[in-house]
């Protein structure tokens, strides 16, 4: 789907985070960038590790304890989340502008609660007729047998597939205008995975979501998403539309990272080297050591960005001078 | 040695286990440090109910006797006493629980039946009436704090054992022809014996606390037995001017608990995050 | 639900079954020759014959066990030596004040002790956890025993602030008995005049009675605080945008105390244990200090009866606990 050139819902801009361990500090993401234009699924692609976790919680402001956003902006329509104070982050951004599906939905949900309990917790304080009858039309929306009773039932009750539909409805009940989705399908097995997708790209259009849908699977990007941002080591290396990426990637790891898959790839292929540790990051580029295109100035510092094609951007100095690799 | 290293990095568990090898110094080493073994049975009445001095450190109770000698010789007996139960109740209850987890049939069923009998009282009721049965008395308190211990170990080895027999390991060595003692001996008891070693401890403190309490309640050790709880018993009448009487045996409970207490806590968190659950 | 309720108490029957086995072993093993006891000392062998033939003592020792379970059953457990009196009518005397002693001490331990563990646990390795460890491991070493002399010592004997032994003062009449429970009593009855002395005599006793509970429920309200943070639906609810004050106390506490729900049932045995030297000490006219009574006194008889009753009572309230446990986590109950 097309979508004019506005400003993002969501700008993600020159982004870093460290977090203090007990062997030093980690620098987990190292000037990360991306945009999520309206109504658009955008997806945000990489190995465990990349920190695509640790991006989604700066955006959500729950970085842990000892990390901190050591420089950039998160500007949702505009505001900086990260100026941003703990209790509007709380009151107003989480379960309010901003939606949140997890991982796991097998673990998500608390087992002692009933269903209804969790999902209307954002809603609190909230008229009640408002909130009941968007929550029915919402579960209707997520096509949940039966929602007449579902919010009596506890979360043991209902098989994974429509856990996860749950906490799809829990995301869009507030009437959110961006939606963060954390892997939500891999807890699934491969038919309830396609049907989760399907809806999820339904609901979007429907609504004109924003969705941010973070993954480690290039399979799921190209079935869902409009554009997508390839990240390596805590540093975002391409972004654009899914088509482009997966015609005519442009950074060396794209290349590497969608050879691997078993659809592409002819033999099993792999990338060789292993993720380098956030303690002591590569300097420059974060994926020199590994990449077969490296040239000695990969190292000497990080690469700017530029954008060779329509709304493609590359972080790669093969590209910034205008060189094919 | 990364255990050792862990283990040293918990701070009350290494005060526990400072306590208990100093008390088994003390009360190793308590001929030496009390050169008048008599003083603590026979007192001096002209010298009854003296505060704590240069000469009597704990003072002296009622029958002039010096109670720090008391509660030194004190933590030998109660040291020995906890020791011979915890031995009694393992010898009885391991054995048990690696019968029962092992097997399945209802040989299994009545060891855990009959825990379950020992367990449906609270021990320190089921000690008193055992107590009363077998005739009040040190060696009766025994017997029976052994016989509401068991229990305990027979279910823990009973769990762990349970947990071992559906590992793949066992069904390994029975493949290649084990036969069932050598795989009990060789391969079930290592695994279960740091479940029991920490039950143990814990064990440990559980059963001086209530040989203490048997004694206080007069059904435990029996005068001149220096035992704690009956020197807390004796001081009783004399409170509150010769507190001393009473502060300092209780003291000794206390430090001798928490010692074992603080040294099971860390061998448990150590060994297996767990066992956390159960007392 | 009532399917494990049913399931629960069929499980209890065996084991209070080998009680009864236990206690008629204990019954028959003490006295050598309970008819020459009971037939007095020159008794001739007629006359001891005679005492056996009477009790039933000559018969096999199985029928022996069925005629005791059958006395059992019918509240027959035999008059105590020291009040002449049945045995079980001497128990339900004085059990309201164990009960009423043992309910005010749990609800002390429960409603102090919750709370300092969550919050020990949420403020994690902080200054108040650290003083929260020492302070329950300290707790749970204390001798309830000697704590209770110390506090008489101070608070009676030095300080004079509050009453050495007993439940009421001597000579005031204890409110009309309606449950045996001072406190309802003296409420249903509208004499808080009541209420307030009962209250200054059970204060000592209740708080030496709850400092073991009260660091075993810190500990254990601590630990398993600690554990539910770590789990997965916490870092949902953070993310989707909960109010932390109620993640942590309504959704991790519940999480929590449901599962130590099954801790509250061996802390009650702990409880009772305790009880009987709390209410030696204290001079509380309950089951407990009578349990001293009996066996310093060998009322044999007396002591068996406590035994099978606090047995009956403790399975009991583990049943009653399990089934809370079933209600607070629902997915206990199907699990059969």
């Amino acid at each position: 789907m097309t979508s004019p050139q506005t400003t993002p819902r969501l700008d993600i801009r020159d982004l870093s985070v460290t977090v203090q361990t007990d062997e030093g500090e980690a620098k987990i993401l190292d000037r990360a960038s991306l945009k999520l234009m309206p109504g658009s699924i955008h997806g945000l692609v990489g190995e465990s590790g990349c920190g695509k976790s640790t991006l989604m919680r700066a955006v959500l402001g729950i970085l842990p304890k000892r990390g901190r956003a050591s420089q950039g902006e998160i500007l949702l329509d505009g505001r900086d989340l990260l100026k941003t104070s703990a209790t509007e982050l709380q009151s107003e951004v989480r379960g309010g502008q901003i939606g949140f599906i997890p991982q796991d939905p097998y673990q998500a949900f608390n087992p002692v609660f009933k269903v209804g309990t969790q999902l209307l917790e954002t809603m609190r304080g909230k008229p009640a007729a408002q909130r009941d009858a968007n929550i029915m039309s919402l579960l209707r929306s997520v096509q949940l047998p039966d929602p007449e009773h579902a919010l009596d039932r506890y979360p043991h009750q209902f098989s994974g597939g429509q856990r996860q539909r749950l906490l799809i409805a829990a995301a869009l009940v507030s009437t959110p205008s961006v939606v963060l989705a954390d892997e939500p399908t891999t807890a699934l097995d491969v038919t309830t995975q396609a049907q989760i997708l399907k809806l999820l790209r339904g609901l979007a259009e429907a609504r004109g979501l924003s969705m941010l849908f973070v993954t480690h699977d290039f399979g799921v990007v190209a079935q869902l998403c409009d554009t997508v941002t390839v990240m390596y080591a805590g540093q975002t290396v391409e972004s654009g539309p899914v088509r482009q990426i997966l015609t005519a990637p442009l950074h060396p790891y794209t290349r590497m990272l969608l050879a691997c898959h078993p659809d592409r790839g002819t033999a099993l292929a792999g990338i060789p080297g292993s993720v380098s540790s956030p303690l002591r990051p590569p300097s420059g580029c974060r994926f020199h050591p590994r990449c077969p295109s490296a040239r000695p100035d990969c190292s000497a510092a990080v690469p700017p960005v530029t954008e060779p094609g329509d709304r493609h951007s590359v972080r790669c100095v093969l590209h910034a001078m205008g060189v094919a690799a | 040695m990364l255990i050792l290293k862990k283990f040293l990095r918990d701070v009350p568990a290494v005060l526990g286990f400072g306590i208990i090898v100093a008390l088994c110094l003390i009360a190793l080493l308590s001929p030496l440090i009390i050169s008048d073994l008599e003083r603590i049975y026979d007192g001096d009445l002209a010298a009854r109910l003296q505060p704590p001095s240069l000469e009597f450190w704990f003072g002296t109770d009622s029958l002039g006797r010096d109670v720090f000698a008391r509660v030194i010789v004190g933590s030998r007996g109660a040291l020995q006493v906890a020791l011979s139960v915890v031995a009694l109740a393992i010898g009885i209850g391991v054995p048990a629980g690696l019968y029962a987890g092992y097997t399945n049939g209802w040989g299994s069923q009545l060891v855990m039946r009959l825990t379950d009998v020992f367990l449906a009282v609270p021990q320190l009721i089921l000690a008193l009436s055992v107590a009363q049965l077998i005739g009040r008395g040190l060696g009766s308190a025994m017997a029976a704090l052994a016989l509401t211990y068991w229990p305990f170990f027979c279910r823990t080895v009973y769990g762990e054992v349970r947990r071992l027999r559906n590992a793949l390991f066992i069904e390994a060595q029975q493949c290649l022809g084990a036969s069932t003692p050598r795989i009990l001996f060789v391969h079930v008891l290592p695994n279960v014996a740091s479940a029991v070693i920490v039950r143990a401890t814990i064990g440990m403190g559980f059963t001086i606390m209530t040989t203490a309490v048997l004694g206080f309640l007069g059904v435990g050790a029996t005068p001149p037995n220096p035992d704690w709880g009956l020197a807390v018993a004796e001081g009783r009448d004399y409170l509150p001017q010769s507190w001393w009487t009473v502060a300092f045996p209780g003291l000794g409970i206390f430090i001798t608990v928490l010692g074992f207490n603080l040294f099971g806590d860390g061998l448990r968190d150590l060994v297996d995050p767990r066992l956390r659950r159960s007392r | 639900m009532a399917r494990f309720v049913l399931h629960r108490l069929v499980l209890t029957i065996p084991a209070l079954f080998g009680l009864l086995v236990l206690t008629f072993i204990m019954l028959r093993v003490v006295p050598n020759d309970p008819s020459a006891a009971l037939a007095g000392e020159n008794a001739t062998p007629e006359q001891i014959a005679e005492v056996r033939r009477a009790y039933g003592f000559d018969q096999p020792l199985w029928k022996q066990f069925v005629i005791y379970v059958g006395q059992v059953g019918t509240g027959n457990l035999g008059n105590s030596i020291i009040s002449n009196r049945p045995v079980l009518r001497d128990i339900a005397d004085r059990l309201p004040a164990t009960m009423e002693l043992t309910f005010v001490s749990l609800l002390f331990a429960t409603v102090v002790g919750i709370p300092i563990g969550a919050i020990a646990a949420v403020w994690y390795q902080s200054l108040f956890d650290h003083a929260v460890r020492v302070l329950t491991v300290a707790g749970l070493a204390i001798a309830s025993f000697w704590f209770a002399i110390i506090l008489q010592m101070i608070f009676a004997m030095e300080l004079d602030w509050l009453p050495l032994r007993g439940r009421f003062p001597e000579g005031l009449a204890p409110p009309y008995h309606l449950t045996g429970l001072y406190f309802v009593d003296s409420l249903l009855t509208l004499r808080f005049d009541l209420f307030g002395r009962a209250a200054e005599y059970i204060l000592m006793p209740a708080f030496t009675l709850s400092l073991a509970g009260l660091a075993s429920i810190a500990r254990f309200t601590r630990a398993g605080v600690l554990e539910t943070l770590q789990k997965e639906f916490v870092h949902y609810a953070e993310a989707a945008g909960y109010r932390r004050l109620r993640i942590i106390w309504v959704y991790v506490l519940r999480n929590s105390v449901v599962g130590a729900t099954t801790q509250i049932g061996l802390l009650f045995g702990g409880l009772i244990s305790s009880a009987v030297a709390v209410e030696a000490i204290f001079d509380w006219p309950g089951v407990g200090s009578y349990a001293v009574n009996a066996i310093l006194s060998s009322d044999y008889k007396a002591v068996l009866a406590i035994t099978l009753v606090v047995g009956l009572i403790y399975a009991l309230v583990n049943i009653m606990v399990d089934v809370v446990h079933a209600w607070l986590d629902p997915r206990v109950a199907e699990k059969l």
